[in-house]
């Protein structure tokens, strides 16, 4: 079957009543173009507060470029179109300020990037370039960013060490409690477990479902075990749309569109 | 609490004021660079203009007279600005060194891509690497004490010369045209030599045919730059090619290139003279063969793209 | 059975070309060092020149090497880590852009002669900085300017884009991420390159012969005042360096013992180059080995 078959303008977007749902961000009518490739092309989505929504779909469907749009990361590197809702401002213009903006959006990547700095560094870095200079403060938010992460008890006696000796999903949670270091909002999640092994997925996985209390989590996932496993809400892209967006137990046993049923059923992908 | 995010997100911080500051030192950085470049145009090109505004010599024979003796003035009451021996000089030393250069940077650039294992490769790098090290002033020293000599004993005249000033040239040049036709071999793409080999052609076959073949716009940028180099290098040159303002009729006899006219006369001009600013004439000529080089070079990428 | 023998002397004639470049090189390094060492002594080295007598040294001339060099440095990293920067962070992709390059290009290309003479007018008439080291370091900035910026670009450029990312999304201005975190991991890149610009820099005559000059001025050694005229320090002061030296007594050179002075010359240039080699190499991998390696700091 030919992925390019379905019709792209049928899709569902459950909608969420800004009455019932508290809503973390909002886009609508989002575009993304990297020079003359319309990269993205209708992002209308609603986040609620406090849950995890898992965007799904086939490589190059345009998910990541969606995610990093929220927090603005891909400002000089393509053009993006539409509104971003962010209580109550669209941020998605050149009067906002993008660097507060990433500091309340965080965002964790693909492969894990750490500084090549010790642990300590690597949480404390851009607080430091923040302002913070209480060190008894510092050391605080060390420990309870490294214990949201799940990668204290791993690593306290070893906070000086260079964050580069750490194992691929060490390093990735140490990403994560970096991220978290800023006490952001939301937290943006690319793809945070495809270059590691299971068990450390699993460990990223319980973290997730530990930091949903005090954080909205939005994550791309290649993984449909995972998006099922830790995700309240799911968005299926499919070349450049949004398809269906729903409740992810609706989104994956009864899903409204055929190209998501075949996607989560893994006729493509 | 709520507000108060409202509010950073909107107004200027610390990081607004930080990426205006970087980007105001870095665009001025940036803008020097760009005004010397600009500068040196101008007031090379002002000067060297003078010679045919101010004192009305003629650009005819500035290209092709062979008297060069600024100071005085002609039986047309021009100046004698005849540069052609200096450009005749340049120009010779440049292209002779080209030649020699070529069929010993594509072997030596051959033998490090296609022939010599890890180790062999990494002595030439670092031969090559040591070769562009060397000052050109040691060259010129070299050029004094061995080549000027070698040329006299096994060519005969005096050794300086044309002769002279290409082969120190040539070694002066080699390691640019070497490491940028390495470059361009290593710029075809591997599949280019494997069909080529598994139709039964031999190693040289395949280096004849398909690699240079498919380098050849590589290597000629790499020739045109290390001619560029050549026709620009001053003291090595200058100290081997004998210095006289004769047209040369022979790789052997004493001549002289634009750069060490340079180099010897603008110490023993007055500014604003006549003899002065026909130098900053010859000095121009650099500069304008400089940008061809350049416009050259950008001319056969493009080219070699299509 | 043709094209095997045809093969085999192509390969052959192949291999005898590189030989041959190796043994030039040889023979110029072996030539210059035999010729030269036997005349390097610590009096060669720190006394002053001769201009009409045998037993000149060259110290002066050293010393004004390094500290043009120095100055050089000291003058062309801001701005060329300045325009590295801009060029692989700031500059858009548009034609002004290509237009920089363009002129960095040109720049890069110049003769050094010509790079040398305008300096020699802009600073030393324009200007009235008179043959002074002064105008000497700037000449050597302007010829030194593009190669240090070409370098700090690609060795920011090769620092992975992660890094740049994971500073961004933190909330950092770029300008921070880039100093505070890029370039510590191009550091090693930039390193090797400034090193070895000064290998190039250390040798180079043609720009400075109109611009610091052709005399050595007697400075006094034990005089460490930067405004005092017969201090070392002292910016205003012609300065002759080792590469212009050499040219100097090999063109009008009378003392009688010319040849051994630039051949003693040439191979202090020569070591320094050599010196500068390793020392690129060497502190590119060291910091290289350093800031990969796991170990604690």
């Amino acid at each position: 079957m030919s992925i390019e078959q379905y019709d792209l303008t049928k899709n569902y977007i459950r909608p969420l009543d800004a009455d019932k749902h508290e809503l973390a961000i909002e886009t609508k009518d989002l575009q993304v173009f990297y020079g003359e490739n319309h990269a993205f092309h209708d992002g209308n989505l609603k986040f609620e507060r406090y849950k995890i929504t898992s965007l799904i779909g086939a490589s190059g469907c345009g998910k990541s470029t969606y995610l990093r749009s929220l927090n603005r990361m891909n400002d000089g590197i393509g053009r993006v179109t539409g509104q971003i809702m962010y209580r109550g401002l669209d941020i998605n213009t050149k009067k906002i300020n993008v660097y507060e903006v990433r500091k309340h959006i965080g965002m964790v990547f693909q492969r894990p990037n750490p500084f090549s700095k010790s642990i300590r560094e690597n949480i404390i870095f851009a607080l430091k370039e923040d302002g913070q200079k209480n060190k008894k403060k510092l050391d605080e938010i060390v420990e309870k960013s490294l214990r949201s992460a799940a990668l204290w008890d791993e690593v306290k006696d070893d906070l000086d060490k260079s964050a580069l000796a750490l194992s691929g999903g060490q390093q990735q949670r140490l990403c994560i409690a970096r991220a978290i270091a800023m006490a952001p909002d939301i937290l943006l999640m690319d793809e945070p477990c495809s270059a590691l092994d299971p068990i450390s997925t699993l460990k990223i996985e319980e973290t997730m479902i530990e930091l949903k209390k005090n954080y909205t989590i939005i994550i791309v996932t290649h993984n449909m075990q995972q998006a099922s496993r830790v995700s309240d809400y799911t968005a299926f892209f499919h070349l450049g749309h949004v398809i269906e967006f729903d409740k992810t137990r609706k989104v994956f046993t009864n899903p409204k569109i055929q190209a998501t049923d075949d996607y989560v059923s893994g006729n493509f992908g | 609490m709520m507000d108060k995010i409202k509010e950073k997100i909107q107004n200027n911080s610390r990081e607004t004021r930080q990426e205006l500051r970087g980007r105001i030192l870095t665009y001025c950085a940036i803008g020097l660079i760009l005004i010397v470049v600009i500068s040196i145009f101008l007031f090379v090109a002002l000067k060297g203009i003078a010679t045919f505004t101010q004192d009305k010599a003629s650009l005819k024979t500035f290209f092709t007279g062979t008297n060069w003796n600024p100071g005085i003035l002609g039986s047309d009451g021009k100046p004698l600005v005849g540069a052609l021996p200096m450009i005749a000089g340049s120009f010779g030393v440049t292209i002779l060194a080209a030649i020699i250069a070529t069929p010993f940077a594509i072997g030596t650039a051959l033998y490090m891509t296609e022939i010599a294992g890890k180790k062999g490769r990494n002595v030439l790098q670092s031969v090559i690497e040591l070769l562009v090290g060397i000052p050109s002033v040691v060259y010129g020293f070299i050029g004094l004490t061995v080549v000027v000599p070698f040329v006299r004993d096994h060519f005969g005249g005096s050794g300086y010369g044309i002769l002279a000033g290409s082969f120190i040239l040539f070694v002066m040049i080699l390691p640019t045209v070497t490491s940028m036709t390495v470059d361009a071999l290593k710029a075809v793409p591997k599949h280019y030599k494997s069909a080529s080999l598994a139709l039964g052609a031999t190693q040289w076959q395949t280096i004849y045919k398909v690699l240079l073949k498919a380098a050849i716009p590589g290597i000629l940028t790499a020739i045109i730059f290390g001619m560029a180099r050549a026709f620009g290098e001053a003291l090595a040159v200058q100290m081997v090619i004998g210095n006289a303002s004769l047209l040369p009729t022979s790789l052997l006899t004493p001549a002289s290139t634009l750069t060490s006219v340079l180099t010897m006369g603008i110490g023993n001009t007055v500014m604003g003279t006549t003899a002065n600013n026909a130098l900053w004439s010859l000095a121009l000529i650099l500069l304008l063969m400089s940008l061809i080089f350049n416009i050259l070079v950008r001319w056969i990428v493009k080219k070699g793209r299509m | 059975m043709n094209t095997k023998l045809q093969n085999k002397i192509a390969i052959t004639i192949i291999k005898a070309i590189a030989i041959m470049v190796v043994i030039i090189l040889a023979f110029l390094i072996g030539r210059i060092l035999l010729q030269g060492l036997p005349h390097i002594s610590w009096h060669f080295l720190t006394s002053p020149s001769r201009a009409f007598t045998a037993g000149g040294g060259i110290g002066p001339q050293l010393f004004n090497s390094l500290y043009l060099l120095l100055l050089t440095l000291i003058i062309s990293f801001p701005i060329s880590l300045g325009a590295g920067i801009y060029l692989s962070e700031y500059a858009p992709k548009n034609g002004i852009t290509t237009v920089i390059r363009m002129a960095i290009e040109v720049l890069s290309s110049l003769p050094s002669v010509v790079v040398g003479l305008f300096g020699f007018l802009l600073f030393v008439v324009q200007f009235k900085l008179g043959y002074s080291i002064l105008s000497g370091a700037i000449a050597l900035t302007f010829f030194n300017l593009p190669l240090l910026t070409r370098n700090i670009e690609e060795s920011i450029n090769s620092v992975s884009n992660l890094q740049r990312e994971a500073g961004l999304a933190l909330g950092m201005s770029k300008w921070r991420t880039v100093n505070k975190i890029i370039l510590p991991e191009a550091l090693p890149g930039i390193v090797t390159g400034i090193v070895l610009s000064a290998g190039r820099v250390f040798g180079e005559a043609a720009a400075l012969i109109y611009t610091a000059g052709q005399s050595a001025t007697n400075v006094n050694f034990s005089n460490w005042n930067p405004f005092s005229s017969t201090s070392p320090l002292n910016l205003m002061r012609p300065a002759e360096t080792l590469a212009v030296h050499i040219w100097k007594i090999n063109s009008e050179g009378i003392m009688p013992d010319a040849t051994a002075v630039s051949a003693g010359a040439s191979a202090v240039l020569i070591i320094a180059v050599l010196v500068f080699n390793l020392m690129a190499r060497f502190l590119g991998n060291y910091l290289y080995k350093k800031m990969t390696s796991a170990e604690t700091k």
